[in-house]
């Protein structure tokens, strides 16, 4: 793969929800614009509500009613990875049919599958079906599924809510796991402030109501910094002036 | 304790299961042999006498040419009806104008009475095979079309974002995406379909065909001949029966694998 030179370029000048059942128009996002530097981990975060996940719907291009303009700074096609809120995946297919389904017949990425189920602790479970296995696993599947295509860019929309605390860090661990493996730029959407700290190098706070963007910085943070509670407590205490 | 009781009672349960249709079927047949022996009457025969009847039409070969004559008549309607039925259903299950438009077309073809479609196929095309299988299927179309439009209307939006963003492609996302949503639409009208074709195609027979299980009850019917009538009528469901659990159970079955 050639090394990306040129940032990921986003501007979202106007996005409008039309009015659907006695609820008015809103405006959603105003004036967004920001760059992102390849392999950079960027967290959005902010209030419910606010407009995250439509602004990554936006960057994957599942919503192209808006006035702006995003620009991936590759030529063709870029590669993106979404891992979404829940884990959509195809209950009618297998753990590893599953994963293999996102690469084109017939690619050699087709051999890192089983290497891929290891590491997301997976292995013994390929041949089994999403309904047969817990929500934790199925959120690992769909992390195994973005991975396997290398992408250049991952969108995550609060990949690990409402799973329990232990096994959302450890598949937060994972994914950092994963991304240092192998990094790649990531735009991921939580209102976790800790969640946030421990991933990113930089984060986005978006504002309230129309939102635009509150915050800006970046994160410090070593890999080892990231799993030491204390260190992350201060920085989250230091961006949020909280915690 | 408890498991030592509870064991053998599941055992009994499951043995049970298959002997208790034997004795209610055996039952039936008691009770027809009774009957038919109180009412001495030629148009009650005793269940010997059907058997008899359905032996003798099997060895003279009637029995297998017009069970075929049927089968190929289901057949080739209950496809037709399948495969036009659901294009109409997924077209009005993704078109709302469409659907808007053609609801009460659908509404006014599912309340047309059997056999005024029947008629009019005849007297419009003739008593011709053609004429017999369209009659069948337009019966059918509009039971598959409504299954079919509402197994369009709940295609999971959730799946289809994630085919566009993993950039599955038309052909990809047609086989693992969204047929698989729709099977247990098609499945269902099948089953359904596959019951009520049976049953039209013995009254198109009847009407207008010289061979099949239809034509040969409206010959039987003509000559009260109630032994014929009976036979026949056996020998359909056996042979329904034998389809259902050899086909179409298996089939679902095997559909249904990843259900938990």
């Amino acid at each position: 793969m050639a090394p990306l030179t040129h940032p990921l370029s986003i501007r979202i000048d106007k996005k409008i929800f039309p009015a659907v059942g006695g609820r008015e128009q809103h405006l959603v996002l105003k004036g967004i614009a920001f760059d992102v530097e390849p392999g950079s981990f960027v967290v959005i975060t902010g209030p419910s509500g606010c407009g995250k996940s439509t602004m990554l719907n936006i960057i994957a291009g599942l919503d192209e009613d808006y006035e702006g303009a995003i620009d991936f700074g590759v030529d063709g096609n870029p590669r993106v990875a979404y891992v979404f809120q829940t884990p959509r995946l195809l209950p009618w297919r297998t753990v590893y049919e599953n994963i293999a389904l996102v690469l084109p017949d017939g690619d050699p990425r087709v051999a890192n599958i089983p290497e891929l189920l290891q590491r997301v602790g997976l292995s013994s479970e390929a041949a089994a079906y999403p309904e047969m296995i817990s929500l934790g696993m199925q959120r690992r599947v769909a992390l195994a599924r973005a991975f396997v295509l290398e992408p250049e860019f991952l969108l995550m929309d609060e990949p690990f809510v409402s799973l329990d605390d232990p096994t959302a860090q450890a598949l937060r661990e994972l994914l950092v796991t994963l991304w240092s493996r192998r990094p790649t730029t990531v735009l991921f959407v939580t209102h976790d402030r800790a969640e946030s700290v421990m991933l990113a190098t930089r984060i986005l706070r978006l504002s309230e109501g129309s939102a635009s963007i509150a915050q800006d910085v970046a994160v410090p943070l070593s890999v080892a910094d990231r799993s030491s509670r204390a260190k992350v407590l201060a920085e989250q205490h230091r961006i949020f002036g909280d915690g | 304790m408890l498991q030592a009781v509870s064991a053998p009672t599941q055992q009994r349960f499951k043995l049970g299961r298959i002997g208790w249709s034997l004795i209610s079927l055996l039952a039936l047949v008691a009770l027809w042999e009774i009957a038919a022996l109180i009412a001495q009457s030629r148009y009650l025969p005793g269940p010997w006498a059907v058997v008899e009847v359905m032996i003798r039409e099997a060895e003279a070969g009637e029995l297998w040419t017009n069970i075929a004559a049927t089968l190929i008549r289901v057949a080739f309607s209950f496809v037709i009806a399948m495969f036009i039925g659901s294009a109409i259903g997924l077209a009005l299950g993704k078109f709302k104008g469409a659907d808007l438009f053609f609801d009460s077309w659908l509404i006014f073809f599912l309340n047309l009475p059997a056999l005024v479609i029947i008629v009019l196929c005849y007297i419009w095309f003739g008593l011709t095979e053609v004429a017999a299988i369209t009659a069948v299927a337009i019966n059918k179309i509009p039971n598959v079309a409504v299954t079919m439009r509402e197994g369009a209307r709940s295609l999971s939006k959730d799946l289809e974002e994630m085919a566009c963003v993993y950039r599955l492609g038309r052909w990809k996302t047609l086989r693992h995406v969204t047929v698989p949503q729709l099977a247990p639409f098609f499945a269902a009208s099948a089953r359904s379909g596959l019951a009520l074709v049976w049953k039209i195609v013995l009254v198109v027979e009847a009407f207008g065909r010289s061979n099949g299980v239809g034509h040969q009850l409206n010959i039987a019917f003509q000559l009260f001949d109630v032994p014929m009538i009976l036979a026949y009528a056996l020998a359909f469901v056996i042979v329904v029966q034998i389809i259902e659990m050899a086909i179409v159970q298996p089939l679902s079955a095997r559909a249904n694998i990843w259900r938990r």
